[in-house]
């Protein structure tokens, strides 16, 4: 084709196109962008004035206007405490079994395949397995213990995912040099493997830990009460052995159920309620993902292989 | 070489201590190993334990209610006097929620991906993907207020008629929700196209539109089924928010402006009252935890399917 | 001096016209005037001066990095995909004789006239048909015995049709490294450019694929204007008209290739021939 005439037509048609399209996909890239903006917006809007010192300090109470969200967090607090004492090292030891450990067997095919699975099956299935073991087989009853094993085990597979993959960026090298001096296996992940690759880590468990925080049906799955206006006993006691492990036991209530609690309730008042929990929930997931992303970025840019 | 080897390879004819291992440590090792491996196992045994009680407590619930009426009832009012077992509507509510949410996110999340991916600047994509990640991260609870108190309200300017509950709004936002994983997953597939991929149809004189449709987005086929796979498990397991907004009676329809109750509400509603262990009602959410799993699981094979045929030559 | 008469064979027996009359009677096709090249601070080419005539075949030799490939690219305007990148000076299009490194002038509209077949074959994930096909669609033509029409003539063109015709709907993944090479060439051929690049192309294929696409130049070059970079300096005296030697972003020498092969003027072009440096 040597028209060019007809050639110049064809591109401007062909650019114009372009150009719209790309106007398009802005649109479409700000759509979620913009809806959490909204989002906050509404929340600010509700429930911003709630926010208060009595807010924090108080118990849900039939009046609106005095219910606060103190047991919600304390007992926020301790689930996540026992899912983090648990997933923790479960996660990270996996991973490290299965990129330093583990030879290519079937046995090692199927652990992988399984953690990809976990990954994708719905939260409130495994509300239904702890419901089940948890809850009655193992007779925890429907307790912090339960609730914080459960979400132990929804975000297993994200620590593991991320333990694998902050492993698998240290190169070959460094085993290859820690090997040479005569180091042994446990002695390279502990001495190498685990320093360098923390950040990436760390970045997976707070990731995880987020997630956690913000899980509701779970949570409602095994039993958590929603309206409880008292605290679990305090892990620290005044007297020998100083440590009480009672809090395990006892009845609770978390965060995210403690705003569907108030957004259940049709008066204005409690959906108020429900807004500024919402905006503590949020600002706290925000904060917690947003240092997750920032230490992934400053970890990459430090280590330079 | 690992660190048993290295021991090994120098065995000179010294058989003096220096070159034998210390028993201690060569056991210290092995219980090491054998822990983590114990460790690594767990994800196994959580598996089994789905896939376990979910049978059992079905298979219990089977014996009382009979297959036919839970597959072809068309009312579930397991709570109710009149008792009926039927799952077509919880059926129906999840898959009219989740292809609102669908036909939302997939058009929105590709075309946000292939803008990402090939349109815009390396400074907006650095911008844009940690952003799409805090947007995952928000509690579903708080996308459940969102759709009851401001989604409703806007939709039902446009259509007065539009109830209270509704799967509508929670079907948009569920959209919503999933649009940060679709975008994520395609933008990571198509960025994986090959450079030399969209030289080629650079240098044939195509706009860059044409060269993200024609070349890159059918060589990220697989990438991008994977994409949307994950989607659909997701909209299908999303539960607070059509808990809080959808109502939750369920509701055998296919008409979105209706209330409905998605398997994953109905579970909720049921855990929040009383539960004897054991009791029919106890058992029913297994059964419709199952056919939740299934359904996942279907899907997760037809993409696995899907992405085999679509491999990746290059 | 072994090597010099075997050269001077097969430039006897390939080159018929080597005559300066031939060369007058040869018109120009494009030429780099004083082409500069940036890449961020870093100059690339240095105030490039050649000649590009009609359907001849021009080749590009020199050691690696002397910017060979960066300077053919600036013919269809590649490096418009980089971002940091700046051209200088001019090149002249005829018979237009626009400058085609000006802003003005949409890389598009450039690239729709003048073709490129890459190092690494990279063909489409699409059929065989489709890929041939893909310029014709691009430039909105939907006839579909028209396209087909002009595949089977780009496949000929290219060599290929026999081995392909039967087939025409596979993917082009399952041929063979030549034969995706050559149906890479029949995909650039589809569109009639004026001018063909060519970036290596033999580089990653065996010595019969190599030998197949020489031959193919060899009979292109009676439609086609053809430009070829090559790190293979037998295949320069094999194939091409003219050969210019370029060092560290400039024209050390230019002209026909037997000249350029048997008596080169600069002394580092003789080097780089006779192997003292690569």
């Amino acid at each position: 084709m040597h028209d060019t005439q007809a050639i110049r037509q064809l591109v401007l048609r062909g650019r114009r196109r372009d150009a719209i399209f790309a106007i398009i996909g802005l649109i479409c890239m700000m759509i979620g962008i913009l809806t959490l903006a909204f989002l906050l917006a509404g929340l600010i809007q509700d429930g911003a004035h709630r926010l208060n010192w009595s807010f924090f300090q108080n118990f849900p109470s039939r009046r609106a206007e005095q219910a606060g969200i103190l047991s919600a967090m304390v007992g926020s607090s301790l689930v996540m405490l026992i899912t983090a004492a648990t997933a923790i090292p479960f996660g990270i030891g996996a991973g490290i079994y299965l990129e330093e450990y583990a030879r290519r067997s079937w046995v090692t095919n199927l652990i992988e395949v399984n953690v990809t699975n976990l990954a994708g099956v719905p939260s409130i299935i495994y509300g239904l397995l702890a419901l089940s073991l948890f809850v009655y087989a193992l007779d925890f009853g429907q307790s912090i213990l339960s609730a914080g094993l459960t979400l132990a085990l929804m975000i297993l597979p994200v620590i593991i995912v991320s333990t694998r993959e902050a492993i698998r960026a240290i190169p070959v090298s460094i085993r290859e040099a820690a090997y040479g001096v005569g180091a042994t296996r446990w002695q390279l992940v502990r001495d190498h493997i685990l320093p360098y690759s923390a950040g990436g880590i760390l970045t997976g468990v707070i990731i995880g830990l987020a997630r956690a925080i913000g899980e509701t049906a779970p949570i409602i799955t095994i039993g958590a009460l929603t309206f409880i206006a008292f605290l679990p006993a305090s892990p620290i006691t005044a007297e020998f052995p100083f440590i009480s492990f009672e809090w395990l036991e006892s009845p609770f209530t978390v965060m995210p159920i403690q705003m569907f609690n108030w957004l259940s309730r049709p008066q204005a008042a409690f959906q108020e309620n429900a807004a500024a929990a919402g905006l503590v929930l949020v600002v706290m997931t925000l904060v917690m993902n947003g240092t997750a992303i920032w230490l992934r970025i400053r970890f990459r840019k430090r280590i330079k292989w | 070489m690992t660190a048993d080897s290295i021991g090994q390879t120098s065995g000179a004819a010294n058989s003096d201590s220096r070159f034998a291992h210390k028993p201690t440590r060569h056991i210290g090792e092995r219980i090491i190993e054998a822990i983590l491996f114990a460790v690594s196992m767990t994800a196994v045994a959580v598996t089994v334990g789905i896939v376990g009680i979910l049978l059992v407590e079905s298979a219990s619930f089977f014996e009382q209610v009979s297959m036919i009426d839970f597959l072809t009832d068309t009312q579930w009012t397991i709570m109710f006097a009149d008792k009926h077992y039927g799952v077509l509507p919880l059926l129906a509510g999840t898959l009219v929620t989740s292809t609102v949410a669908l036909l939302f996110a997939v058009p929105v999340g590709t075309i946000a991906a292939v803008y990402l991916s090939e349109f815009a600047s390396v400074r907006v994509r650095e911008t844009v993907k940690p952003t799409l990640e805090l947007l995952a991260g928000v509690p579903t609870v708080v996308y459940g207020y969102f759709a009851l108190l401001m989604v409703t309200p806007a939709l039902q300017w446009f259509m007065p008629d539009l109830p209270g509950f509704n799967m509508l709004g929670p079907g948009l936002v569920i959209g919503v929700m999933i649009i940060p994983y679709i975008t994520s997953m395609a933008e990571d597939a198509m960025r994986s196209v090959p450079m030399q991929m969209r030289e080629g149809s650079y240098a044939m004189g195509a706009t860059r539109l044409q060269t993200s449709m024609r070349v890159v987005v059918p060589a990220a086929t697989s990438g991008i089924v994977a994409a949307y796979i994950l989607g659909i498990s997701r909209a299908f397991g999303e539960t607070m928010v059509v808990a809080v907004a959808a109502g939750q009676q369920p509701n055998f329809t296919w008409d979105p402006t209706e209330p409905g109750a998605t398997i994953t509400a109905f579970i909720v509603q049921v855990a929040l009252g009383d539960l004897p262990h054991g009791s029919l009602e106890y058992q029913s959410i297994f059964a419709v935890g199952l056919v939740l799993v299934l359904m996942t699981l279907f899907f997760n094979v037809l993409g696995h399917m899907a992405r085999m045929r679509f491999r990746e030559v290059y | 001096m072994v090597e010099k008469s075997t050269m001077d064979m097969s430039i006897r027996v390939e080159h018929k016209e080597s005559s300066t009359e031939a060369r007058a009677l040869a018109s120009l096709k494009a030429e780099a005037k004083a082409l500069d090249f940036w890449y961020g601070e870093n100059q690339a080419l240095k105030s490039i001066n050649m000649r590009i005539d009609e359907f001849r075949v021009t080749a590009l030799i020199g050691p690696s990095g002397c910017g060979k490939s960066t300077y053919l690219r600036c013919f269809n305007r590649m490096h418009d995909l980089q971002d940091n990148t700046r051209y200088g000076g001019a090149i002249l299009f005829q018979p237009d004789g626009v400058n085609i490194l000006d802003r003005s002038v949409d890389p598009i509209e450039v690239r729709m006239r003048i073709g490129m077949v890459f190092q690494k074959p990279n063909p489409f994930p699409k059929s065989i048909f489709e890929n041939v096909a893909y310029g014709l669609r691009v430039r909105g033509q939907n006839n579909r015995t028209e396209i087909a029409d002009r595949v089977e003539q780009a496949l000929r063109e290219a060599s290929i049709w026999d081995e392909v015709r039967e087939r025409l709907d596979d993917m082009a993944f399952n041929l063979s490294g030549g034969q995706q090479q050559r149906l890479c060439i029949a995909r650039a051929l589809a569109t009639e450019p004026e001018l063909l690049l060519f970036d290596e192309p033999t580089s990653a294929l065996d010595p019969n694929a190599t030998a197949n696409i020489e031959d193919l130049i060899h009979r292109l070059k009676e439609k086609v204007t053809i430009l070829i970079v090559t790190h293979n300096m037998q295949q320069a005296a094999r194939v091409s008209d003219y050969t210019a030697f370029m060092y560290l972003g400039e024209l050390v020498e230019f002209g026909a290739t037997r000249g350029v092969f048997t008596n080169p003027a600069k002394k580092q072009t003789e080097d780089y021939i006779t192997g003292r440096y690569g």
